[in-house]
């Protein structure tokens, strides 16, 4: 694959964008620093990073947020990490308020719904999504994984009603997490950093004030293969790097690429790169080696994920945004 | 109320907000927008229930569901298929 695509000095564009940090915490949001929750995984890994570039490692502080079902390898890397940076990691468990809000309860008796035989103790379940853009044209549509003990799997293509009920629920997740973020942000006036990539960002692999919901969001302009060259540079933890990219939020563990954007990033980052500085679906296919169809089945997933989510990058909408400038401008006249 | 007018106003209620006249039953509604991935499952959930019908995960394709005269051609095919199928067990 022809890398030249991707081919940026990360020295220079780190210390871009923790000028823009910079500027962005201090001048603009007038705040004294920089809270991060750290996941374990490489976005939150070079997001911290930069910030400890930007702001100093005393105006850095890292939260772990996990929760009965993650993962607990995501802790173990966000310690990692922190003691790499040098920054404090404070811990807050929040399955106590995810209990509090039914977030299981109400999750799991849609996940009944569909699998009467569903018992947490004995299944674990995941959510996919049943298309293959590379390789056949379906149309996405969420299924649910159920695995027992012994390893039998049982796949169900979700129903309306269920599949809206189950995301409601977990997005209670990373709402939760927000939460808290702000809660640590505002006790120390400080700012809440995303940690979104371009993948997520514009595709809409994110939720709406969840982990969507933070003041500013320095690499939301990076592609995933971008994430990894910033991360190279400024020596994340090898085993953050490694670690595939999980959602880490279903019981059962779950890839990004399993459960939404249905390719390696390696591939899908190349073909939107290039279709972005206006190459045909027919020079991509060639330069990648890939059949024309594949590149335009790409294309359309990428197009139709855009475009289908662009509500959740949207502000609250107003009647006449303009109002509040004009009260402004009344008072200065 | 025949098998297209039935698709054609659940689409246009359901996804174009009563905009009947910008929906053109060739348009896919991938292309133009129309529908998601939640906006399937709605479609799916409707078709079933209100032509007595099961769609297969491998039915769930462009060809049958991306356009108002894809889904009628799909439809007339299914059911025209279970009728003949609840034909054959009375048989």
């Amino acid at each position: 694959m022809n890398n030249n695509i991707f081919a940026f000095n990360a020295e220079k564009k780190s210390e871009t964008i923790a000028e823009w940090l910079r500027q962005s915490v201090f001048k603009t949001l007038k705040k004294r620093g920089a809270v991060v929750g750290v996941s374990g995984g490489i976005d939150s890994a070079v997001v911290a990073a930069l910030c400890v570039k930007a702001l100093g490692r005393e105006r850095v502080s890292a939260l772990a947020l996990p929760e009965k079902e993650s993962n607990p390898e995501s802790l173990t890397l966000a310690e990692a990490l922190a003691a790499q940076l040098g920054i404090p990691l404070q811990i807050e468990d929040i399955t106590g308020g995810l209990v509090g809000m039914g977030a299981y309860k109400r999750r799991n008796s849609a996940v009944k719904s569909v699998f009467p035989q569903y018992d947490e103790e004995r299944h674990t379940f995941k959510i996919i999504l049943q298309s293959d853009p590379l390789h056949n044209d379906w149309l996405n549509v969420f299924r649910l994984v159920i695995t027992d003990k012994n390893g039998e799997e049982n796949s169900i293509r979700l129903p309306l009603q269920e599949y809206l009920q189950i995301v409601a629920a977990s997005n209670m997740k990373q709402r939760l997490r927000m939460v808290m973020l702000y809660y640590h942000a505002e006790k120390k006036n400080y700012a809440v950093v995303g940690t979104g990539n371009k993948n997520e960002h514009q595709l809409g692999f994110f939720v709406k004030f969840g982990d969507g919901g933070a003041d500013l969001k320095p690499v939301a302009h990076l592609y995933k293969t971008n994430i990894y060259q910033l991360a190279k540079h400024l020596s994340i933890p090898e085993t953050i790097i490694q670690r595939p990219p999980t959602t880490d939020t279903y019981p059962a563990e779950v890839t990004q690429e399993e459960f939404f954007f249905r390719l390696s990033f390696e591939l899908m980052d190349a073909i939107w790169r290039l279709a972005e500085v206006g190459r045909t679906a027919k020079a991509i296919a060639a330069e990648l080696d890939l059949k024309v169809e594949q590149v335009q089945r790409v294309l359309r997933d990428i197009g139709q994920k855009k475009r289908t989510t662009d509500y959740l990058r949207l502000q609250p909408l107003e009647i006449d945004q303009q109002n509040h400038q004009n009260i402004e401008v009344n008072v200065l006249s | 109320m025949d098998v297209k007018t039935k698709i054609r106003s659940f689409i246009v209620e359901n996804f174009m907000y009563g905009d009947a006249e910008s929906l053109h039953d060739l348009d896919s509604f991938r292309q133009k927008g129309i529908i998601d991935s939640t906006g399937i499952l709605e479609l799916i959930a409707f078709l079933e229930e209100t032509f007595e019908i099961k769609i297969d995960d491998e039915e769930i394709i462009p060809e049958n569901l991306d356009s108002t005269e894809n889904i009628h051609a799909f439809i007339s095919h299914k059911v025209a298929g279970s009728k003949s199928r609840k034909i054959k067990v009375s048989l």
